[in-house]
C-alpha cells in the first residue's frame, strides 16, 4: 500500500495547549463547481488542524493541491461547505467584515495599481478596519503604519513610490500593510514566489521573528520544502484536496510520502537540530 | 506621512471655488451685450444684498435672464459628468472609463428621446429615461467588456465604442423618423449644447446632483481599497458589492441627469478626474469635490467658448470638449496611465 492511501484516514490533530490556542480549524471542507447544477469541479477537506499563539505554520503542497483554497477559507473569503474554522474562540464566517479585518490579514501577490500611490499611502491602508466611513487618518493610525514599516526594516521606503520598488522591498511594504491592520492571524500566500534565494530566507527570517516577538500567528502557503521545514512550528500537508498529515517538519517529512506528492526523487535527511532538509536525488 | 486632512480638502474646494467664481464672472462679460466685469459684481452683489431695484433693467436681463440659467446649467453638467466619471473608473477599474466613452451617455440621450417621443409633458420623465437608459448601458458595456469573469480594460473599451455607434444609429434613426416637435437637433443628443434651459426647475436638478454626487462621496474611502484590487479591498472590510452598487446607481443617475439636460457632452469624466488627480493625488476623498468643481469650471469655460468663438454662430460644447478631451484620451492611452 502506498504512502497516501495509507495516510487517507482524516489527519489527527496535533496535541496542542488550550492556553493561546489562536486558529482552529475543524473538519472544514470546500468545492468548487463551475455552475451551481454541475458536479464538484475542485474538492477540498476535510481539514482539520490548530494553531497557538507565536506559531509559524506551513501550509504545504505542489500545485493545484488546495492551498490557496484552504486560504481563502481561513480569511473568510469563502465560507466552507462543512465544519468549523474559529479564530480566537468566534468563528470566522461569523465576522463582520471589519471586525475580520482587524483580526486577519492576508498578503497576497500585489495587484497591478491603477494610480501611483506612495508607500506610507499604501500602508496606511491597513487602517481601514478601524475607522468609520469617510474618515481620515488620526496621528494614531500614522504611528501604527510608521511602526509597521519598522517592523518589516521598511522606514526609509516611506516615501517612495510603490511603482518604483523591487520585488523584495514591495513584498515587504505589501506585508507593512497587514501588519498596520494588527492582526492576529497573518496568512500569506505564496509570498516567496516572485523573490531570490536572499530574499525568502529574509522574508521567512523576519515572520519567524515577527510570531516570536509578536502575538501574531503567521500561516504560510508555500511549496518550498526546505524554506517551511527550517521555519516553520507545523506543518499541513495537502494533496489534491486532501490533508494528508499534520505536524512538526520532522513528523510530516517521509521520504515516500513526498517524493509520491512532488513527483520526483527525494532524499530526506534529519539534521541535527531536529530539523528535516530534502534533497533532490541525483539521475545517475 | 502627510495624511489627507478635512482641512485641506476644504483648502482646496475653495481654492477650486474660487476658479469657478472668476470663470463664472468671465464667461458673464462674454457675449453680444457689452457690460463690464464692475458691472457685473454690481448686479451679482446688489441682489445678493438685496437690492434688485438698483440694478439697470438692461443688466438684469442680460445676467439673471440669460447668461447665468445658462451657465448654472453649464456647472450641473460639468459637475454630475466628472464625478460620474470619476466614479466609473473606480467601478471598472480602467482609467479611460466615462461616460461618453463607455456609450453610457449615449444611452442616457437615446432614453431620453424616447421619452420625449412617448410623453413630453410629463415632468420629471426626461430625467428618469436618461438615467434607466445609462444604467441599461453600463450594465450591457459591464457584462460585454467581462473576459474570464474579470474585466478586461481592452474588451471594456471595446464594448463602449460598439455601444456608442449602435446607440448612435438608434439614435439618429429615431431623430429622422419620429415627429420632433420637442425632440430638439441631432447635435444636441449626440454632440451636447447647452442653449436650451430645462423646463424643469434648476433647483430639483441641482438636488439630484448633490445626491448622486454625495452617495459617491461616502464611499470615498472604499473606492481608494478598491482601486488597489476587489479582493484586497474585501479583506480589509470593504463591502464590495455593495459600494459597487452605490457606485453604479450614482454614477448612472448623474450622467442621466447631465444627458437629459444637455446632451451627450464628451470627455469631461475623462478629462477632469485626470487633471485633478495630476494636481492633488489620487485620493477620492478629495478627488470627488475637487473633479466635480473642476468639471463646473471647465464646461463654464468651453461653453463660453463654444458661444464666442465663431459669433454670432454657436458651436455645441460638445464639440469643444471633444476637441480638448479626444488628444487627452490618445495620450493617456498610449502611456497606460502611471
Amino acid at each position: 500500500m502506498s504512502s497516501l492511501s495509507s495516510s487517507a484516514a482524516p489527519p489527527a490533530i496535533t496535541a496542542s495547549r488550550s492556553a493561546g490556542l489562536r486558529l482552529k480549524v475543524e473538519q472544514a471542507s470546500y468545492a468548487y463547481a463551475a455552475t451551481d447544477r454541475s458536479a464538484p469541479k475542485f474538492t477540498l477537506g476535510p481539514v482539520s488542524f490548530e494553531a497557538q499563539q507565536h506559531e509559524l505554520v506551513a501550509i504545504l503542497g505542489p500545485n493545484a493541491s488546495g492551498k490557496s483554497t484552504l486560504l481563502t477559507l481561513l480569511a473568510g473569503l469563502n465560507k466552507p461547505l462543512s465544519g468549523r474554522i474559529e479564530v480566537d474562540g468566534t468563528e470566522v464566517s461569523q465576522l463582520d467584515l471589519r471586525l475580520r479585518a482587524q483580526r486577519i490579514a492576508l498578503v497576497q501577490q500585489e495587484s497591478e495599481l491603477l494610480f501611483p500611490l506612495r508607500v506610507w499611502e499604501y500602508v496606511l491602508q491597513g487602517r481601514y478596519p478601524y475607522g468609520r466611513r469617510l474618515r481620515f487618518e488620526s496621528e494614531e493610525d500614522c504611528l501604527f503604519a510608521g511602526n509597521a514599516l519598522a517592523q518589516v526594516g521598511a522606514d526609509a521606503l516611506r516615501d517612495r513610490w510603490m511603482d518604483q520598488l523591487s520585488g523584495g522591498e514591495k513584498q515587504r511594504v505589501i506585508l507593512a500593510r497587514a501588519l498596520a491592520q494588527q492582526p492576529s492571524l497573518l496568512l500569506l500566500d505564496e509570498p516567496t514566489q516572485h523573490l531570490d534565494i536572499g530574499g525568502k530566507v529574509e522574508l521567512l527570517r523576519r515572520l519567524r521573528r515577527l510570531a516570536d516577538a509578536n502575538r501574531y500567528t503567521v500561516l504560510v502557503v508555500t511549496h518550498e520544502l526546505n524554506l517551511a521545514a527550517e521555519f516553520s512550528d507545523r506543518i499541513v500537508l495537502l494533496h489534491k484536496g486532501r490533508c494528508l498529515r499534520v505536524g512538526s517538519p520532522a513528523d510530516v517529512y517521509d521520504r515516500e510520502m513526498l517524493e509520491e506528492i512532488f513527483e520526483a526523487p527525494l532524499e530526506v535527511e534529519m539534521r541535527p537540530s531536529g530539523r528535516p532538509r530534502v534533497i533532490l536525488r541525483g539521475s545517475r | 506621512m502627510r495624511p489627507l486632512t478635512p482641512r485641506r480638502v476644504a483648502w482646496i474646494c475653495a481654492a477650486l471655488g474660487a476658479v469657478l467664481f472668476v470663470a463664472v464672472v468671465i464667461s458673464l462679460r462674454m457675449g453680444a451685450y457689452p457690460i463690464s466685469v464692475p458691472e457685473i459684481v454690481m448686479t451679482l452683489v446688489n441682489r445678493f444684498i438685496g437690492r434688485r431695484n438698483e440694478i439697470p433693467p438692461d443688466f438684469w436681463n442680460v445676467v439673471y435672464e440669460i447668461r447665468l440659467p445658462r451657465i448654472a446649467l453649464g456647472i450641473l453638467v460639468g459637475a454630475s459628468l466628472s464625478t460620474a466619471g470619476a466614479g466609473f473608473q473606480a467601478l471598472l477599474r480602467n482609467p479611460l472609463a466615462d461616460p461618453y466613452v463607455l456609450g453610457v451617455s449615449s444611452g442616457a440621450a437615446l432614453g431620453a428621446i424616447i421619452s420625449l417621443a412617448v410623453a413630453p409633458q410629463t415632468p420629471g420623465l426626461i430625467q428618469f429615461a436618461a438615467f434607466a437608459g445609462a444604467a441599461g448601458t453600463i450594465t450591457a458595456v459591464y457584462f460585454l467588456g467581462r473576459r474570464g469573469g474579470q474585466i478586461d480594460s481592452a474588451t471594456l473599451l471595446l464594448a463602449g465604442i460598439v455601444a456608442v455607434s449602435f446607440l448612435s444609429a438608434v439614435i439618429m434613426f429615431l431623430m429622422t423618423t419620429l415627429p420632433g416637435r420637442d425632440l430638439r437637433g441631432m447635435a444636441f443628443w449626440l454632440m451636447g449644447d447647452l442653449a436650451t434651459q430645462p423646463r424643469i426647475n434648476l433647483g430639483w436638478l441641482y438636488s439630484l446632483l448633490i445626491i448622486g454626487a454625495g452617495s459617491i462621496y461616502t464611499t470615498s474611502s472604499d473606492l481608494n481599497l478598491i482601486l488597489t484590487g476587489e479582493q484586497e479591498a474585501r479583506h480589509l472590510g470593504v463591502n464590495v458589492n455593495r459600494v459597487k452598487m452605490v457606485v453604479y446607481v450614482a454614477a448612472s443617475l448623474l450622467t442621466g441627469l447631465a444627458v437629459s439636460v444637455s446632451g451627450a457632452i464628451g470627455y469631461v469624466g475623462l478629462l477632469v478626474p485626470h487633471v485633478m488627480r495630476m494636481m492633488f493625488g489620487s485620493d477620492y476623498r478629495i478627488l470627488i469635490p475637487a473633479s466635480a468643481l473642476g468639471g463646473a469650471i471647465l464646461i463654464v469655460l468651453a461653453d463660453m467658448l463654444a458661444r464666442t468663438v465663431v459669433a454670432p454662430t454657436e458651436l455645441p460644447v460638445g464639440a469643444m470638449t471633444a476637441l480638448v478631451g479626444a488628444p487627452v484620451f490618445i495620450y493617456l492611452m498610449r502611456r497606460r496611465v502611471r
